[in-house]
């Protein structure tokens, strides 16, 4: 009887997925169990398998072997319905809110609150304040999407799915877009699911929130159930080297490179309420953080700076001289480059290849006459595929089929080619598995010792703690603080400086 | 080979339809002009040996005249000294044929097609010549041919596609970036009005070639500058393409009207014609003109930067101009291009029809946005290729031609072309919905 009782406990069992795509085996055999009123962290690096494994789950993929039970019981989980039906809720990574509708006809999109035909709009929004208040948001529900902040909208599509009376809930990635506090919250919520009976399942980058959460934790690496224990038993460490597949060395690797000269000044720089009377001066061989919450204009600030925008006032000097930057194109000119914060809407062509985003800022120096030297550009992609250990199958593979990892790199591999002096590095770490993250902090440190001047813009508080030479915090589009003795500072200190 | 299907997957739509065309037009044809005449020669040459008389006879003024003298002109070069030529009536046959019995020779072929075939001369002239026992009739054999695939018929083909082909290779680049251009059935007309206003001043029928040159190269200019101004609009104002374009197509259309005053022009000089009807060593011009339109173009798309530039302006806007394309120059330049193609168009059909109509024209934004989409390019812009556009446009063009020719009425005509292109892009989308769910998948 004994193993009868056990059995009644699992709320969720996927036995054995199989799942292969095209030229990549995606899940091999992984098996999970769940039970009611616990909370599953799953880890692993971009390209473990993760986000395939919901996506079975939620009924987007169909297997192509193994089982998955529910209470139990063999169910067929055929399309995304079928999964909703049988009680699953999925919190996608990608967000799937309709712009032009407001926060409450999103939510309640669907399943809208009628009566005789009519939407009953009053009951509706007093059901979405009340959603709200839990989750301690404070929103007008008539807003609409298209003018929420991206931690907004992330908080509104877990609203969508709290709405739905679900059994299992899956958050793949919920904390990447959101402010400490929100998280904060979030987890609260969660909390409250569990204690309610549901399952949740827990995906994220951010180890910090796995403990916090999480009662047991899967890790998986390349399709593969790497094993699962509880967290309790786990240590961060551990953890990550499950995670990698071989010991790591410390989360932020070490550099010492003298500061150099003057790179980048900016004095005064102003556009509406975003930014205002900004002023800064990079170095080069030195990283200069920027932290602060979502919208403390560190993105307008150099959006500014990069021509993206165009400011009402400010001047900015290169090595020293005045540089007039009306657009992006005067920015390259002055040797500054941009990853921007929003890889997929800014930074690449998606639909187009590696090979084409990667020569897109260099095609002038990539000519020969009249005519596109397409040769030297593939061997100038190969050797920085090479270098950055982008991994590719080919490189008229279409840039969205990439990994976030690898999409960053091809990012920082087109801006590479440019040989910029100066490097603006919007979060550039968010979404990217612990391995490409070391890869890519290594990358700022080579660059950093190359004598070129580093900006990062990080909400991660560890990050712009571990990476950066000096941290200036920037609070409601103004600078609040300018931390230079890094070695001496805490997050607490940041924290306080960025929150009034 | 898979890539190659993938990227131009229509092409096997265009060869399925040619031969559906080849085998419903599928008749006996009998060749006619030097065709026959090089058929009856060598008929003449397998079965005759060059030491006898051989007469090719032709009725007065008709064609078969004509076919007598080319085959009696090749027999003569082929070394039959005897070989002669009669052309009149079956009276000029008959008194052949006596001298011939009279000198005590013999014929050993009479060659001739049409109706002289059907003298009752010829029946009769075993009796009348029990001397000519050998003699044969020679006339050109018919073979199983479809009309589809006459040269002729091939040429009309090309001749009715060309200004649609030519005005596609701009609006492909136009679409690529994501926009449309709807005023290019206006432009043909505003061209063709400019330009052949333009010969008129010249000096009309008595201006030379050079006027011709002008006039083409007003209107086409005109319609780039109109072009310019199209864009510019679409780029600094971010005025929708659809809304500014269709705006110019009004503009445009009424100043055509404004400019002849509704008529007209017919007072041209004859070199406006080379363009449109003429021949370059035996090619129409506008083959020639078509097939360097399109290589340059297909070149330049591919292998140029600012060809690159469209495609990425057309894939990701924010993203190309973060990169530092000059994305308000590119939109600007393909909307100039688009202009000036279908400036270029309206010199092509004023030359086909040697007249320049503000009426001219109409609908053919449509032919040619449906040309360019048939063709494969996205209207979602980012993708496309210019040589799929071509196929586009003589997938359409093909259509159309086999309707002719199986005689359907026009009203039927619309009615099919419509669901074929329909059906054309349906098809595309289901194509490459495979790939776009791979894609999804391949994400993980």
């Amino acid at each position: 009887m004994a193993s009868c009782d056990n059995r009644e406990k699992l709320l969720l069992e996927m036995q054995g997925i199989e799942k292969s795509f095209p030229g990549v085996q995606a899940l091999r055999g992984v098996s999970l169990e769940l039970r009611r009123g616990e909370v599953l962290g799953i880890v692993g690096e971009n390209g473990a398998g993760k986000s395939t494994l919901i996506k079975v789950l939620g009924g987007v993929h169909v297997p192509d072997r193994g089982r998955i039970l529910l209470d139990g019981q063999p169910v067929s989980l055929r399309s995304p319905s079928a999964a909703q039906q049988a009680g699953i809720s999925i919190i996608y990574q990608e967000f799937n809110l309709i712009p032009d509708l407001t926060v409450r006809e999103n939510i309640f999109l669907g399943r809208e609150q009628t009566r005789g035909g009519f939407v009953r709009t009053a009951h509706e929004q007093q059901e979405a304040r009340k959603l709200f208040q839990k989750l301690g948001l404070s929103l007008d529900p008539e807003t609409r999407c298209r003018d929420l902040t991206v931690a907004q909208q992330q908080m509104v599509e877990i609203a969508k799915v709290l709405l739905v009376q679900a059994r299992i809930v899956v958050m793949d990635e919920p904390t990447a877009a959101l402010t400490a506090q929100e998280v904060a919250h979030l987890m609260e919520i969660i909390r409250e699911l569990k204690s309610q009976g549901l399952g949740v399942i827990y995906i994220s980058h951010r180890l910090d929130e796995i403990f916090v959460t999480a009662d047991r934790v899967m890790v998986l690496r390349d399709g593969q159930h790497v094993g699962t224990d509880a967290v309790s038993s786990l240590s961060r460490q551990r953890m990550i080297e499950m995670m990698v597949g071989r010991p790591l060395e410390a989360e932020f690797p070490q550099r010492s490179v003298p500061r150099g000269p003057e790179r980048l000044r900016v004095e005064c720089l102003t556009k509406g309420t975003a930014v205002r009377d900004v002023s800064f001066t990079a170095y080069s061989g030195e990283v200069l953080g920027f932290a602060g919450l979502a919208g403390a204009g560190r993105t307008e600030t150099m959006r500014c700076l990069f021509g993206a925008d165009t400011p009402d006032a400010g001047r900015i000097f290169v090595d020293g001289r005045p540089a007039r930057i009306r657009d992006p194109r005067d920015a390259i000119r002055h040797r500054i480059c941009l990853l921007t914060e929003d890889r997929k809407g800014q930074g690449l062509v998606l639909p187009h290849s590696v090979r084409h985003n990667f020569g897109l800022p260099n095609l002038d120096r990539l000519t020969r006459g009249p005519f596109l030297d397409q040769r030297r550009e593939r061997e100038e992609l190969a050797r920085y595929v090479r270098d950055l250990k982008i991994r590719l199958t080919s490189q008229e593979q279409p840039a969205a089929t990439l990994s976030g990892g690898n999409q960053q790199k091809v990012v920082l591999a087109k801006w590479l080619a440019r040989n910029a002096d100066i490097i603006i590095f919007d979060e550039p770490t968010r979404g990217i598995d612990v391995g490409a993250k070391y890869e890519i902090y290594l990358l700022m440190n080579r660059l950093v010792a190359e004598g070129k001047a580093v900006i990062m813009i990080s909400s991660e508080l560890p990050e712009v703690l571990g990476m950066s030479d000096r941290i200036i915090v920037m609070r409601e589009g103004t600078i609040k603080g300018h931390i230079t003795q890094v070695a001496g500072a805490t997050q607490e200190q940041l924290l306080s400086l960025a929150i009034a | 080979m898979q890539r190659l299907l993938a990227d131009y997957g229509m092409v096997l739509v265009l060869a399925g339809l040619c031969v559906l065309f080849s085998l419903l037009t599928l008749k006996h044809q009998v060749p006619e002009g030097p065709a026959a005449a090089a058929e009856l020669a060598r008929q003449v040459e397998e079965r005759i040996a060059p030491s006898d008389t051989v007469l090719a006879v032709g009725a007065a003024n008709k064609e078969t005249a004509t076919l007598a003298e080319q085959v009696g002109a090749a027999l003569k070069s082929a070394g039959y000294a005897r070989a002669q030529v009669v052309i009149g009536t079956p009276r000029e046959l008959r008194l052949a044929l006596d001298e011939i019995v009279q000198q005590g020779q013999t014929c050993a072929a009479i060659v001739t097609a049409g109706d002289v075939v059907r003298w009752p001369l010829i029946e009769q002239i075993p009796a009348l010549y029990p001397t000519l026992t050998d003699l044969q009739l020679l006339t050109p054999e018919a073979r199983l041919w479809p009309d589809f695939l006459k040269r002729t018929n091939l040429l009309a083909i090309v001749d009715r596609i060309v200004v649609i082909a030519v005005i596609a290779i701009g609006m492909t680049m136009v679409i690529i970036t994501g926009g449309i251009d709807l005023s290019v059935g206006s432009l043909i007309a505003l061209s063709a009005v400019i330009a052949t206003l333009i010969m008129r001043q010249l000096g009309g029928p008595e201006a030379s070639a050079w006027s011709v040159l002008w006039g083409f190269a007003a209107g086409t200019l005109a319609c780039g500058v109109v072009g310019g101004v199209g864009g510019w609009i679409v780029a600094q104002f971010k005025v929708a393409p659809f809304i500014t374009t269709l705006a110019i197509m009004m503009m445009a259309r009424g100043m055509a009207f404004l400019l002849t005053g509704g008529f007209s022009i017919y007072l041209v000089p004859p070199a406006l014609t080379w363009l449109g009807q003429g021949k370059s060593l035996g090619v129409p011009n506008t083959v020639i003109l078509l097939v360097v339109l399109y290589v340059l173009a297909h070149i330049f798309m591919a292998h140029t930067r600012l060809g690159r530039y469209i495609y990425a302006v057309g894939g990701n806007e924010e993203a190309s101009r973060l990169s530092g394309v000059p994305v308000r120059f590119v939109i600007v330049f393909v909307y100039v291009v688009s202009a000036l193609s279908a400036g270029l168009g309206g010199c092509i059909q004023a030359s086909q029809i040697n007249t320049g109509t503000p009426n001219m024209g109409t609908m053919y934004e449509l032919y040619v946005i449906a040309a360019v989409v048939v063709g494969g390019t996205s209207l979602a812009g980012g993708s496309g290729r210019i040589l799929g556009t071509l196929i586009g446009a003589f997938i359409i063009s093909v259509i159309q031609n086999g309707m002719n020719l199986l005689g359907m009425e026009s009203y039927t005509q619309q009615v099919v072309l419509g669901g074929v292109i329909l059906g054309a892009v349906l098809l595309d989308k289901v194509r490459s919905d495979r790939s776009l769910t791979r894609f999804l998948r391949g994400r993980a």
